[in-house]
Formats: structure tokens, C-alpha cells, sequence
């Protein structure tokens, strides 16, 4: 049965008013980033007003934008490759060949997910001393992999078990090991799942900002201990804030939105049977 | 399978190159104040007098003190040069965390540095720290709306005379209001300005023997006035203002009075900031029942932690940051008015400086007269006006400042959240082993 125009109607207006309660802030940020100090400051809000560049250049003046941009791209792509990297033939075991303690294992992943941050601050600052990785793209690369581990672990995991079993079954009567078949099976089979589970994984790795602040110094910091160096105990700052914000925000916005549609579709893989 | 051993293995390699080694240089760990950033901007000058590099790391005021506190307790020797505090530099010159400033050279004229401001920075007589500008309370209010009202701002006003005058200016449907206080919860916040208000009512936080005094009389009347003078003349939804909210209000014309910090004096008189650049007046920050500890000192200044390799290069730095040659750098570069100021008694004397900032006396005035050595009426064991200088306070602090917000917000009587903070602070006090 179709639903009536007027419940489609007023499901349109509840979805479109709930996308710009969420948007709201972004919009903000993007509108105060083009006024100047005095403006940013101005009650009421300032809604008209010449736009001007005058905040960016402020933003990118001195402050190493390039930078602290390549190291972000480094440590999320490198962070991804070796999460999953790791994941898949974690997950590959998990699904395919299940035993009496696989759920207690993903839970057990997970939960570590559940531990605030600050609480394991001093060993792995302690180990990354030691081992000489502090400020290094290495070591906040080590960090995002473990950090994002469980969730693609559990991702992989979920995907794979979409997969019909008969398949690997079939390929292991006929002699084909367990590295030729991830490589030649299930890579292939399950290449939107890893695609997405990739994407989630970089975004997620591009917006951690505990460790990239707490582990860093002046080289290896990525855009969100960028955007850190904005927020002024004197003075004001809310414009140019704004503007370091846009400019750390827009190269993964822009991905996100290129890749949308994948992405979504690799979220609701196997949502509904 | 050749071809994904090749690719692994190239990414391996670009991994391992962006970590590679780097050139020597000095890692500064610095806050966005506007003063640091001129600091940056001129920093090309001391690379080309030295050949010495920098490279700077700028965090928000409490995520550096946080940085900074992991980096020399584990030492780790990531920085060789911290931008540090009268707060922390106490404390960390007693934990042997920072090198003492000794053998600076005649040249540096290290007796120009104001007297209070080099004793805050010091322990035990020993100075720790160079400061790189500093800055204590003042009263700001509306010339215009003063004259208006047929009042005459004293120099030295009382809180008595504070509530009266906010009285006759408050006018929110105008969208004026009487004045603006921190409301914010923080040490650094609500408490920084509280702590001033509660030394003048005659109050202090702890006794000789370091048992928390937040049930006296004088706590409860300094709290009891500034709830009321807020909640009766000050702008709705006080507890979410802090410093860089109360400059906004300000300077949009929303505030008759405001009683903060001297640095806000460079954002108000500027035109392009200030819609009231024109009319703004500065005077001693108010006092109650005694003058002693009624406006704050407090000096951000440049130190070198123990944990550096560096100390030689980092010293050089300080000397040349916090030198007259390097005010007078700024003053050519950024225009007199932006001198780092309140650290030299020479920048008082400088007929440009003079001309260019007319809240300059007032600012020497309220930094000379501030003594964290002897900040409140009757005698504590602990140094600072607007903090206690021990390791606990950030923690002490900023649980009384919640309660006090919270009655602000009217959520909780003047009582029971002086009862809350006094049995709070004890417990906080017995746990460090004080008593």
C-alpha cells in the first residue's frame, strides 16, 4: 500500500527540518568563517554581510596547513590499508570457520571501545617514547589502527556473513587454500563491504583528534590539532576558527560526498533480509 | 600475488620515509593568544640573527598545560621552550620541572621587568620564568552611558558604589545591561574574577594550617553580592559567559560595566572591534573590605623545561623574546598599542607607547599594586591573587566554580553550595596529604 500524499508530505517536512537542525552548525561555521572578527561577534548574528577572505588567510598565514593536511591524509589511508589489512583474515575466521568463543571474541573487540581514551594516555605514551615514535606519522598510524580495528573487524565480519559458506566450500574440495581463497574468493565477493568499511575507517581516522593532539608535537600533527590551534584563551578568534575548521573539514566532506552513495549502501548491506 | 607484496611493500616504504629524521631546531609549545601570534610573525628575525629554527606547536590554554605537564613528567624532551603561567611556574619550579633563569646578561636589564611580575615568576628568590606580557583586573565601563545617567565614575570605586551604578544603567529593553561578570564554571573562568571579589570581601581559601575557609562569612557575602548583582543587572544566561563572551557582549554595547582582564583593553579601543571604542572608560578594579588581592596579576612567560637537550639555544630564545629590543620590534612592526605590555617598566616610559595606548597608567597601576605574595587580609600559606598555587587547585577550583554557577543559575542556595564546596575542598586537601 502506498502512503497518502499528505503523510508524504509531512514526512518530507519532518525529514527536511530534521537534515537542517543537523546541518545547522556546518552551515554556521561556513557562514562565520567569511565574516571578519568584529562581525563574528555581532548580536544580533550578522546574516547579510560582504563576505570576506580575510579569515582564511589568516588561518593558512604562518599556521602549515599543507602540512598538517598531508599528515592527515597519510595516517588515515595508512591507518585503513593496515586495519584491514589485519581485519580481513580476522573476520575471514570469524565468519567461516565459527567457534565456541567467536561472540565472546567480537564482543570482547568491541568493549574495547568502550574504555575512554585519557585512561591508556600514559602506557601508550610511555611505549611511543620508548620506542621513539613520538611526533610520528608511524605512530599515530599504529594508534588509528588499533583504535579503528574493532569496528572493522566487525564490519568485515558482518559482510562476510552475507556470503554463502557453499562457495568457500566448494573451492576447499578442490584443494584451494585458505590465502587463495580470501584472495580470489572473497575479496572479490565482498568488494563494496571493504570499500565501505575502508571509507568509515578514514573518516574516522581523519576526525581523531585525542591522539593526534596528545602524541604530537610539531611534526606530525593532522588537521584536527590543527584546528586546536585556533581556540584562544584572549582575544577573539571565532572567525578564524571557523575558517580553520572549513578548510580541515572540507577535503572529507567533499570525499564523503563523492562516495556517498557506497557508502550508505555498504551501511545497509545485509540490513534487511 | 608479486603485485600486492609490491604494493604492500611500497606503502611500508612511504610510511617508514614520513617519519624520517629531521633538521635541529627549537619546538616551542605556545597558546593563541594575539600576542603570541605577533611573537610568530617575528620569529623570522631571531632565525636570521641566530641561524637558530623554530617550530611551533599552538594548543588551547588547558590542553597545553595538560601537554606540556606529560611531556617534562615523562621526560620526553619534545619541547625546548613552554609558554607557562604564575600559575604553573610555582609549582613546576618545585617538582625541579624548569631550568632557573640565571647569568642573563647586563644587556637583558632584568631589573626593567616589573618587581610583582618577577616575583611571581619566581620560588624560593629564584626567577624561573621570563615573562612575555602580563596583565591584572580592571573595571571597564560606558563614558556615554555614565554621563547619561549623571554619574561620575571614581578612580577608585567601591562595590557598593558598582551595585548602584548598575542599578541606574541596567536597561534590558534597551539591551544594555547593567554589567557583565564571568559566569562560566572554570578556575581559569568564573573562579579567576570570584577569587578577586572573595580576597577583597576579606576572604581566603585556606588557613595556615591549610584547612579550606569557603564556609566563612566573607566567602558567603563576596558570593551572596556577586549572585545577586548578576542575577538583578547582568545579561541572562550568565553561566555560559566567560572571558571571550564578555568581550563580545562588550564591545557590541550590551554591557554598562565589566570588570576583567587588562588585555581586553587592545579589542575595546579598537574601532574595527569596538562599536564602543569611542566611549570606554578604565579604572581600579572595586574593592569590598580590604584592597589587598582585589585585582590579579597574571604574566604568560616563556620557560625551559628540564627535559630539553636544548638549553643553551632555548635561553637565547627567551632572552631575545622578552628583551626591550624585541617590544620595541613590535611596536615598530604592529603599532605601538600592540607592545606586548604590563612586563617593562622602560614600555611605561616610551612616549610612543604612551600616546598610543591611554590605559597605559592604569595598566602599570593595577600589575605594580597586584602581590601574589600577600594576596589576601589575614595571612595564607599558599602565593597567587586569582589562583592557589598548588597542583590541586585546577581540580579545587573548578568544582567550586561549578557550584557557584549553579546558584547562578538558581539552581542552588549561596549555603548549600559553600557547604558542598567546603566539604569537597577538604576531602580533595586530606587525599594530597595536606592534613
Amino acid at each position: 500500500m502506498k502512503p497518502s500524499i499528505s503523510s508524504r508530505v509531512i514526512f518530507g517536512v519532518l525529514a527536511w527540518i530534521a537534515a537542517l537542525v543537523m546541518f545547522f552548525p556546518i552551515l554556521w561555521m561556513l557562514i562565520t568563517a567569511f565574516k571578519t572578527e568584529g562581525q563574528a561577534i555581532a548580536i544580533p548574528p550578522l546574516l547579510i554581510f560582504p563576505p570576506t577572505f580575510e579569515s582564511f588567510l589568516a588561518a593558512t598565514n604562518n599556521a602549515g596547513y599543507i602540512l598538517f593536511a598531508i599528515n592527515s591524509v597519510v595516517v588515515s589511508i595508512g591507518s585503513t590499508v593496515l586495519a584491514i589489512a589485519i581485519a580481513f583474515p580476522a573476520a575471514y575466521a570469524l565468519a567461516f570457520f565459527p567457534g565456541k568463543r567467536t561472540e565472546f571474541t567480537l564482543m570482547w573487540m568491541l568493549s574495547t571501545k568502550m574504555l575512554p581514551a585519557v585512561g591508556v594516555l600514559m602506557p601508550i605514551y610511555l611505549g611511543l617514547k620508548e620506542a621513539g615514535l613520538l611526533d610520528t606519522r608511524i605512530g599515530l598510524v599504529g594508534i588509528d589502527t588499533l583504535m579503528n580495528l574493532p569496528i572493522v573487524v566487525w564490519m568485515l565480519y558482518s559482510f562476510f556473513k552475507e556470503i554463502p559458506g557453499e562457495i568457500l566450500e566448494a573451492a576447499r574440495v578442490d584443494g584451494i587454500g585458505p590465502r587463495k581463497q580470501m584472495v580470489h574468493l572473497l575479496l572479490p565477493l565482498s568488494g563494496p563491504g571493504i570499500a565501505s568499511t575502508a571509507l568509515l575507517s578514514v573518516i574516522l581516522s581523519w576526525n581523531e583528534a585525542f591522539w593526534s593532539i596528545n602524541v604530537t608535537a610539531s611534526r606530525a600533527g593532522t588537521l584536527a590539532a590543527y584546528i586546536a590551534r585556533f581556540s584562544a584563551p584572549e582575544g577573539l578568534f571565532w572567525a578564524k576558527l571557523s575558517a580553520a575548521s572549513v578548510l580541515a573539514v572540507a577535503p572529507i566532506l567533499v570525499f564523503g560526498s563523492l562516495t556517498q552513495r557506497r557508502l550508505v549502501r555498504g551501511l545497509t548491506f545485509g540490513a534487511v533480509k | 600475488m608479486k603485485r600486492y607484496q609490491n604494493i604492500m611493500g611500497g606503502l611500508l616504504g612511504v610510511l617508514c620515509a614520513t617519519g624520517a629524521a629531521h633538521a635541529a631546531t627549537l619546538t616551542i609549545a605556545t597558546v593563541n593568544n594575539p600576542d603570541m601570534l605577533q611573537m610568530q610573525k617575528l620569529s623570522p628575525q631571531f632565525t636570521k640573527e641566530t641561524g637558530i629554527k623554530l617550530h611551533w606547536v599552538v594548543l588551547p590554554e588547558n590542553t597545553l598545560r595538560q601537554r606540556v605537564t606529560t611531556d617534562i613528567a615523562t621526560n620526553s624532551g619534545n619541547f625546548d621552550v613552554v609558554t607557562v603561567g604564575t600559575y604553573e611556574v610555582p609549582i613546576w619550579a618545585k617538582s625541579h620541572w624548569l631550568d632557573p633563569m640565571t647569568g642573563l646578561p647586563a644587556s637583558y636589564d632584568v631589573k626593567d621587568i616589573f618587581p610583582s611580575v618577577r616575583k611571581g615568576l619566581s620560588y624560593k628568590g629564584m626567577l624561573y620564568a621570563l615573562p612575555f606580557y602580563a596583565e591584572s583586573s580592571v573595571t571597564y565601563y560606558r563614558t556615554d552611558l555614565f554621563k547619561k545617567a549623571g554619574i561620575t565614575m571614581p578612580k577608585h570605586p567601591t562595590y557598593k558604589q558598582i551595585a548602584e551604578y548598575a542599578a541606574k544603567i541596567n536597561d534590558p529593553a534597551k539591551g544594555v545591561y547593567g554589567i557583565c561578570l564571568r559566569g562560566l564554571p572554570g578556575w581559569g573562568e568564573n573562579m579567576a574574577y570570584i577569587d578577586t571579589l572573595v580576597n577583597t570581601y576579606g576572604g581566603r581559601w585556606f588557613d595556615m594550617k591549610w584547612q579550606p575557609k569557603l564556609d566563612s562569612a566573607a566567602w558567603k557575602n563576596a558570593v551572596t553580592f556577586y549572585v545577586n548583582l548578576e542575577k538583578k543587572y547582568g545579561p541572562p544566561n550568565a553561566t555560559s559567559n566567560g572571558f571571550t563572551e564578555n568581550l563580545a557582549l562588550f564591545s557590541q554595547g550590551k554591557c554598562g560595566m565589566w570588570i576583567d582582564s587588562t588585555v581586553a583593553a587592545g579589542t575595546l579601543w579598537d574601532p574595527k572591534t569596538s562599536k564602543v571604542a569611542h566611549d570606554v572608560g578604565m579604572v581600579d578594579a572595586p574593592v569590598a573590605v580590604t584592597p589587598k588581592g582585589a585585582h590579579w596579576l597574571w604574566a604568560w612567560s616563556l620557560a625551559i623545561p628540564k627535559s630539553t637537550r636544548k638549553e643553551a639555544d632555548a635561553k637565547k630564545f627567551l632572552e631575545w623574546a622578552t628583551s626591550k629590543q624585541y617590544l620595541a620590534l613590535a611596536g615598530k612592526t604592529f603599532g605601538w598599542v600592540q607592545t606586548p605590555p604590563g612586563t617593562r617598566i622602560s614600555t611605561y616610559d616610551n612616549p610612543n607607547y604612551l600616546k598610543a595606548a591611554p590605559f597605559a597608567k592604569m595598566v602599570k597601576h593595577a600589575i605594580l599594586t597586584a602581590d601574589p605574595n600577600d594576596p589576601t587580609l589575614k595571612k595564607v600559606p599558599y602565593v597567587g591573587v586569582q589562583f592557589v598555587a598548588i597542583p590541586q587547585f585546577e581540580g579545587i577550583g573548578t568544582e567550586v566554580g561549578q557550584q557557584i554557577a549553579a546558584v547562578l543559575a538558581g539552581q542552588k542556595s549561596v549555603e548549600a553550595a559553600l557547604k558542598q564546596a567546603q566539604s569537597s575542598t577538604a576531602r580533595t586537601m586530606k587525599e594530597a596529604g595536606y592534613h
